[in-house]
């Protein structure tokens, strides 16, 4: 097949020899048994999918924005790694939160086109910690400690869900939270422990994403709706806090002491509301796909 | 052009596909395909992914198309199975012996991801090249999201490691 254009040689998903990898991104979950488990309400089943979908598309966002801007090159790697990774379970829970949900929202119709208030993450994930100003490695490092010791936490009981997309799902996601938190506990000891300087900055980075901590062992009332589908996440508050104080303990550093960021009218990020930076990072996330509706890339 | 199918080779034909990433490996050594079904001239193919966020799953999947549709099959159809999940204990012997032989260490069996490393890691992983067990791990992850990125410390060569999940 013959091109005028380069770009359309390089954007024909009829002949995958001209793209590494194709371009066309079909449905993850493509053949997959999507029955949804008897007396479970679709409508909170929709609510927790996005919640675990948002969780992992926003920190995939943020961590990609290191990508060229890490302290070497083996960490742009690796952070783009693991926004892959994260990259890769939200796929599959947004597109089953739209097939769930029934009104023929896909994947890209989820990220790409809901605005703040709808997105459910967790405002851990959404906050800037760098490369730009007021951010640093080690507020991402922090951040990614935290996160994936919460979320492994939480995928290995949901492995046990009677909602059999969501087990799966979780089932593949624990082997990769394993190599995140084991990966960030890494950098934790290797900069708590490394000058006095690094030091410094992995405490502050500590404290910095501290505040948000309580957030994430609130549970929702769509999770407590959803008995043996989803996990509440108070059930696993004991566990990643014996996990945190191993790490402190073996990088010599004390749990922050630092007041957690007050809900709004009780309400945070599951709920919608969510902080400043949030609005910046869809911004970023979304425009394309808004500006050219329908483009390939 | 006549290329019409001799039934009962679908599977002949789809184990035969290459990893896009590893290319040393087919499909089958990796162990990605997990069944392949004819009825008559329709062909079912199920794989499932290394990784959540694996790139490379759209193309096994087109190229498993390409390949069935070039043998004659018109009527293909390849699926996705989330469950049981892939972990590299599904790799074959003749997959492990291949990856060596290319410079690329295999996983250890039965090993799963690493668990919380709070000391300095053991090495394990011997060197492809000269075999030797003095290596060192430059970085957790490498040029795909399956593979570390090792150097030993005797022929002082970099290779890359497919990290066991």
């Amino acid at each position: 097949m013959s091109f005028d254009n380069a770009y359309d040689a390089i954007t024909d998903a009829s002949d995958d020899k001209h793209w590494a990898f194709g371009t066309g991104f079909d449905d993850p979950l493509s053949g997959v048994d999507r029955a949804v488990p008897a007396g479970v309400s679709t409508a909170d089943l929709t609510a927790y999918c996005l919640m675990l979908a948002d969780d992992a598309l926003v920190l995939s966002q943020r961590l990609t924005e290191w990508c060229s801007r890490a302290p070497e090159l083996e960490e742009d790697v690796a952070l783009a790694n693991i926004a892959l990774d994260l990259l890769g379970q939200a796929r599959l829970l947004l597109t089953r939160a739209g097939e769930v949900e029934g009104r023929g929202r896909d994947e890209d119709a989820l990220a790409y086109l809901r605005d703040e208030h709808e997105f459910r993450n967790v405002r851990l994930v959404e906050i800037d910690c760098g490369p730009g100003p007021g951010g640093d490695f080690a507020v991402t490092i922090a951040r990614l400690l935290v996160f994936s010791t919460w979320r492994l936490a939480v995928f290995e009981r949901l492995v046990a869900s009677k909602d059999p997309v969501l087990a799966a799902i979780a089932a593949k996601g624990v082997k990769e939270l394993a190599y995140h938190r084991d990966h960030a506990a890494q950098w934790t000891l290797r900069l708590a422990g490394g000058t006095e300087f690094s030091r410094e900055r992995m405490v502050a980075g500590m404290a910095r994403v501290w505040p948000l901590y309580d957030e994430l062992f609130t549970t929702h009332e769509v999770e407590r709706s959803l008995p043996d589908v989803a996990v509440p996440p108070s059930d696993v508050r004991a566990e990643v806090d014996e996990v945190l104080d191993q790490v402190f303990t073996a990088a010599a550093l004390d749990r922050p002491d630092v007041a957690p960021m007050s809900a709004v009218a009780g309400k945070s990020g599951r709920d919608g509301v969510h902080t400043e930076a949030m609005g910046f990072l869809l911004a970023e996330m979304q425009h394309l796909a808004r500006s050219l509706p329908g483009a390939k890339w | 052009m006549d290329n019409s199918p001799t039934c009962g080779q679908a599977r002949a034909i789809a184990e035969r596909v290459l990893d896009p990433e590893l290319p040393v490996l087919t499909l089958a050594d990796l162990g990605v395909l997990r069944d392949v079904r004819e009825d008559g001239g329709r062909v079912t193919v199920t794989i499932t992914p290394t990784y959540s966020g694996c790139p490379a799953l759209d193309e096994m999947r087109a190229d498993l198309h390409r390949a069935l549709r070039d043998a004659g099959y018109e009527r293909v159809e390849i699926r996705t199975a989330l469950t049981p999940t892939w972990t590299t204990d599904w790799i074959s012997a003749d997959g492990r012996r291949k990856l060596a032989e290319h410079g690329i260490a295999p996983p250890q069996h039965k090993a799963g991801p690493v668990t919380l490393n709070l000391t300095p890691p053991v090495t394990r992983v011997r060197c492809p090249r000269c075999g030797s067990a003095r290596t060192t791990e430059l970085s957790r992850f490498s040029s795909t999201a399956c593979k570390a990125l090792r150097r030993c410390e005797d022929c002082s060569e970099p290779f890359e490691h497919v990290k066991e999940i």
